[in-house]
């Protein structure tokens, strides 16, 4: 088990210093970062001093290790556009992310788990081709479309929330619905498929024997084992959602790190871009790696491994 | 004394197949009824249906299925599953597969008492390390906190054993719980099982295909043959008297100290089992039987060679054949 | 032995008749886009100020002359969702081509030769998985200038995991199989174990993700053109279209309405097809 943890933590430092490298290389590729900072009046003087101030007329590989360098440190470096640190401006615009994700993911898993274990305990009926029937319909949404429609719905025509902002909680309402419509398919497919696979597994056909209650058949001994992918996949969504918040972000006005990267791009605040970029991999680095932790507890056969 | 288990006329359907084509056996207290088979034959389709517990899509039907006099076939599940685990319990074949890998031993075993006698979780977990202990298996209280994967397979079964007798059941179905071991445990196993059914008094229906463990455990045998018995009779009279050609195919099969001579050939029965559609006719045995004529394609008749052994085929019984 | 049969019969044909209307969109999609030239009503790209949001036929006021109305500039609404859908499977089948050569040969490679080379191919697996799609895809092209290049390039290069995921493990599983085995002892090339025994044998398992892969290239262009850093206007993507309405949408919801609707069918159709398809091949393609 100590030998599994230390390998999966060495893998995941080698992918943030690849991350690194990549989110390096992305800002870069645009060619000279001094003209579009300096932006389109500026004469030659000014971009030459806008390099000289920022480093940007030293090497690349310099550039890049005194970047990764002090990022190790947790010094992201400053912001063009908006004068401050950069760590400073995630760290106040996460949370506004962070509740959206995990609110999107509470939301999609109160709606999944249900909907995967009862279609799966009547597999073939008309409420298992139903619950087929909206995943499909949900992989197919757009989710920025989705917004705009329930935009229109709620918040227009039937003015029972608000379509922008965060001033109080029912601003994450609509935003955090869209966000777990994203991960709703993929969750009630996986908790179907390991729900009926562990159904028509031996030891349930054992635990009929034993004359155990219908209750405890199927939430206590089929869905303990069909838990465990779902767990795994809970967390690499909640990964891709954060990841995906921007577009949410930016239909509902949300200031969250989305948001904040969105508007760095149009300003060509590279240090900003680059540094979300690496931070939500570095979040999705971690969750993954607690995805396995939580299925070495959740299944008794690894923890010996 | 009137019987545990009784089966009549057992029919089961999955679609346009039927598994179990109309068997009729009985179980008494304190005797081991083996069911004996090929693969496929509907052996354990029949124990499946005895404790409802056939899988999705399957038909069950019969004229009367009662275990103690108690009717099954109208009695609704929530009432089957009071039953279940409680005055009937089964033992599987797939020792390696049949327990739950996320939970304990302990945990598996208690739940069973605690379900069906409301014992505390401290009478069952002293009733779980006895049964344990019973069943041969060394330092219960440290198993008991164990995972199945940390078992090896004869372990396993014998946990599965203890777990089927936690609630002290008067019927005990197995179905072939040796097949998936290795030879010295399945001999273990079998000893264990005979043991246990003497001392406690069970009914046991034991299902397997090896005719070896028949001879040594069973009081009376059946012989199954594509989802119908077509012998059933005491266990010296089958071995001496076995009156059905598939009967007499099956006992050629199997080597037996002193029958049998170094320089004959053991026997084996050509063809396959045919599948059973709707609306077959006949014997189902016809086409690999050296007997067979055109009469056997219409009807056979239950014919008895004894009071206590029936079989089903047109020719005379093996006593009368054999003195002519 | 356990009897572990359902009723598959009316199950089989739910899931055919949904096949095949998946197949009749993705059709009627791709007829659309070949011919687009040719079907449009008028010039997609043709402003006409004096006729500014037009409604489409079912509501009352319509003109005949534009069936869906006209856009906030007065352009055919018809003719650019023809237009629109042409860009749509452009994109999707390119990136799909582009995303599975790279993710293909990552993934056979790793899994045909093991090792060391497999490590590196689940480690390269793991980093892109890290990497925010959307926010990458924003930020090149919103860095470089957004154009019809570049957004391909940028999409292929993003959306190759699940082709190496199952490009590896069902190269795995074929590697391990008798009859590859009996080649190697044969003494057959590897190059001839992987063109005759490998390829052929999960193709259909990569044609299942092909077509999955181009629904998502498809939806990620929509969202990275509706957040304006994909197809570079005046091109009628989709979500190009649906950005430009949505300023009108409280007053005029149909805007938005069309190019989503659109969308939406197209995208569920790609899917019916592609899990028909995983049906049919008996294949599985969740990684």
């Amino acid at each position: 088990m100590l030998r599994f943890l230390v390998r999966r933590l060495i893998v995941a430092l080698l992918v943030a210093a690849t991350v690194m490298t990549l989110a390096f290389i992305m800002t870069r590729l645009s060619g000279d970062l001094a003209i579009s900072i300096a932006g389109p009046n500026a004469t030659q003087a000014d971009v030459e001093a806008v390099r000289k101030a920022y480093g940007l007329d030293r090497p690349l590989v310099t550039q890049f290790f005194d970047w990764a360098g002090r990022a190790m440190t947790g010094d992201l470096g400053e912001s063009y556009f908006f004068k401050s640190r950069v760590s400073a401006l995630i760290g106040e615009r996460m949370p506004v992310t962070l509740t959206l994700g995990l609110s999107g993911l509470v939301i999609a898993l109160v709606v999944s788990l249900p909907l995967g274990i009862l279609a799966a305990v009547r597999e073939n009926t008309a409420f298992d081709r139903g619950v087929q029937f909206v995943t499909l319909f949900g992989q197919a949404m757009p989710s920025f479309w989705l917004g705009l429609l329930l935009m229109i719905l709620f918040g227009l025509k039937l003015g029972w929330l608000p379509i922008s902002g965060t001033e109080s909680w029912d601003g994450y309402v609509l935003p955090a619905i869209v966000l777990a419509f994203s991960a709703i398919p993929a969750l009630t497919r996986l908790t179907r498929a390991g729900m009926i696979q562990a159904m028509g597994s031996d030891y349930i056909r054992t635990a009929r024997a034993k004359g155990l209650s219908r209750a405890s058949i199927i939430l206590k001994h089929a869905l303990r084992n069909a838990a465990i992918p779902v767990v795994a996949i809970a967390a690499v969504q909640l990964g891709f959602m954060l990841g995906g918040s921007i577009v949410i972000e930016q239909i509902f006005a949300l200031h969250g790190v989305g948001f904040l990267a969105w508007e760095s791009i149009a300003k060509n605040d590279f240090p900003v871009v680059q540094s979300v970029v690496l931070v939500l991999a570095v979040i999705y680095i971690g969750l993954t790696t607690l995805a396995d932790l939580m299925n070495a507890v959740l299944d008794p056969r690894l923890r010996g491994a | 004394m009137s019987p545990l288990l009784e089966i009549e006329n057992l029919r089961v359907e999955f679609g346009r197949t039927s598994a179990v084509r109309g068997i009729s056996l009985k179980v008494a207290p304190g005797e081991t009824h083996c069911l004996v088979g090929e693969s496929g034959c509907g052996k354990s389709v029949t124990s499946l249906a005895v404790m409802n517990l056939l899988a999705r899509g399957a038909q069950r039907r019969a004229d009367r299925l009662a275990f103690k006099g108690e009717d099954l076939l109208g009695l609704p599940e929530r009432a089957m599953a009071r039953l279940r685990g409680n005055a009937m319990a089964m033992i599987f074949q797939e020792p390696m597969t049949s327990l739950n890998p996320a939970y304990t031993i302990g945990s598996q075993m208690t739940e069973v008492l605690r379900r069906h006698k409301g014992a505390s979780q401290r009478v069952a977990t002293e009733r779980a390390a006895d049964l344990l202990a019973r069943v041969g298996i060394t330092a219960p209280g440290m198993r008991l906190g164990q995972f199945p994967h940390q078992l090896s397979g004869g372990l396993r079964q014998r946990v599965m054993i203890a777990m089927a007798l936690m609630c002290d059941p008067q019927l005990l179905i197995a179905d072939e719980p040796t097949t998936a071991l290795d030879v010295t445990v399945q001999a273990q196993i079998l000893r264990l099982l005979a043991g246990l059914q003497r001392d406690l008094g069970l009914g046991l229906l034991l299902i397997t295909h090896d005719l070896g463990i028949v001879a040594r455990v069973a009081t009376r045998v059946s012989v199954m043959y594509a989802g119908e018995i077509v012998e059933s009779a005491p266990t010296a009279e089958l071995f001496a008297n076995p009156s059905h050609p598939y009967t007499q195919g099956l006992l050629r099969c199997v080597p037996v100290p002193g029958k049998v001579r170094r320089d004959e050939p053991l026997g084996s029965i050509p063809g396959t089992v045919p599948r059973i559609g709707a609306g077959f006719t006949g014997c189902a045995f016809r086409d690999r039987c050296d007997f067979a004529d055109a009469s056997c394609a219409v009807a056979v008749p239950h014919q008895r060679a004894g009071a206590t052994h029936d079989y089903l085929c047109r020719l005379a019984p093996q006593s009368a054949r054999t003195a002519a | 032995m356990s009897m572990a049969l359902s009723s598959a019969a009316p199950r089989r044909g739910w899931r055919s008749a949904a096949t095949w209307l998946g197949a009749a969109i993705v059709g009627v999609a791709a007829f659309c886009a070949v011919f687009a030239p040719l079907l449009v009503p008028h010039d997609p790209f043709a402003q006409d100020l004096g006729k500014r949001l037009l409604v489409p036929f079912w509501m009352e006021g319509s003109d005949p002359q534009h069936l869906l109305g006209t856009d906030q500039l007065g352009r055919d609404y018809l003719s650019r969702l023809i237009w629109g859908c042409r860009i749509s499977m452009l994109i999707g089948v390119t990136v799909s081509i582009v995303s599975g050569l790279i993710g293909i040969t990552l993934g056979v490679l790793g899994g045909f030769l093991g090792g060391r080379v497999d490590d590196a191919v689940l480690f390269a697996i793991t980093t892109r998985l890290s990497l925010p799609v959307v926010l990458v895809a924003l930020a090149v092209v919103g860095l470089l200038g957004s154009s019809m290049t570049l957004l391909l390039l940028t999409l292929g290069l993003l959306l190759w995991d699940r082709f190496a995921v199952v490009a590896r493990s069902t190269t795995l599983q074929v590697r391990n199989l008798d009859y590859v085995a009996a080649a190697w002892c044969a003494g057959c090339s590897r190059f001839r174990i992987l063109t005759r025994e490998v390829l052929p044998n999960i193709a259909s398992h990569l044609v299942v993700v092909a077509t999955l892969e181009i629904a998502l290239a498809i939806l990620l262009e929509a969202t990275l053109s509706f957040l304006g850093l994909g197809v570079p206007p005046p091109l009628p993507s989709w979500g190009l279209m649906i950005a430009e309405a949505k300023d009108y949408m409280f007053f005029s919801p149909w805007v938005i309405m069309i190019p989503g609707v659109a969308l939406f069918v197209l995208v569920l159709g790609i899917n019916l097809l592609g899990d028909g398809l995983r049906d049919q091949f008996g294949a599985r393609s969740d990684p």
